[in-house]
């Protein structure tokens, strides 16, 4: 397991009914490639987040796919829209198994 | 120079590796590209790819895809030991079909986008990013 994994996820505390806004999300984790090789000429095993998703109340907003491509502490920014208050998922994958949340509530004027 | 068995083993062998290492890396992008998109035909309107033309460091290279109407967009750096980079899935609730990160890339290369729209066709944009220290740990 990657040490020191923190989601940090922003998004808008209040949004209205139908209207798209944005939110950034980034997580601390090392993505390592597969591809380096230690001091020794070892290759590094990949460790990598292969998966992040955000749900709004069970409906999803959307689903990344992630490869050994995507940079260290890896980044998205999205647009999603909801119809009433409620809160929101955000999980990323890992690949030994492990699996991060973070969630967010937003309040619909 | 001498041309002895071995030396003659040796050129053919450096010779076969070389032509055979470009040509193993477009294919496998051809495979994924075929994989994702099932041989169907690829047009090139509507989706945006936003890529810097020169990135200074291969390591943060940030990306911006946007398909209205998409379903599903895939972004492939063609020249990476693995051509896959990332691919968004967009769900009912997605405010747009647009989506922004940071990639690797592991040097000079095009950058390849590929969207599925709701309608099952397929849009292809590709852009060369320059880029003058590789991300790839090498």
């Amino acid at each position: 397991m990657a040490d020191n994994v923190k989601p940090k996820v922003r998004v808008p505390k209040t949004a209205t009914a139908g209207e798209a806004f944005t939110i950034k999300t980034l997580i601390s984790h090392p993505m390592e490639s597969g591809q380096r090789k230690d001091g020794d000429g070892n290759v590094i095993p990949r460790s990598i987040i292969n998966r992040f998703t955000c749900d709004f109340e069970g409906e999803n907003v959307i689903d990344m796919t992630m490869e050994p491509a995507i940079s260290t502490n890896p980044y998205v920014e999205f647009e999603a829209m909801v119809p009433a208050n409620g809160t929101m998922t955000f999980t990323w994958y890992d690949d030994d198994g492990s699996v991060y949340t973070e969630t967010k509530d937003i309040e619909v004027s | 120079m001498k041309f002895t068995r071995r030396n003659t083993m040796l050129m053919a062998f450096g010779a076969t590796a070389a032509a055979m290492l470009p040509a193993r890396a477009m294919a496998s992008v051809e495979d994924i590209v075929a994989a994702f998109t099932g041989g169907a035909d690829v047009g090139s309107e509507g989706l945006t790819l936003t890529a810097p033309e020169i990135a200074e460091n291969g390591n943060t290279v940030p990306i911006e895809v946007s398909a209205p109407g998409a379903v599903s967009i895939m972004v492939l750096a063609t020249g990476n030991p693995t051509p896959g980079a990332a691919t968004f899935n967009f769900g009912p609730l997605a405010g747009s079909q647009a989506a922004s990160t940071r990639i690797r890339l592991a040097g000079t290369q095009d950058v390849m986008a590929i969207a599925k729209m709701a309608d099952g066709s397929f849009v292809q944009v590709t852009q060369e990013v320059k880029v003058t220290i590789g991300g790839c740990g090498g």
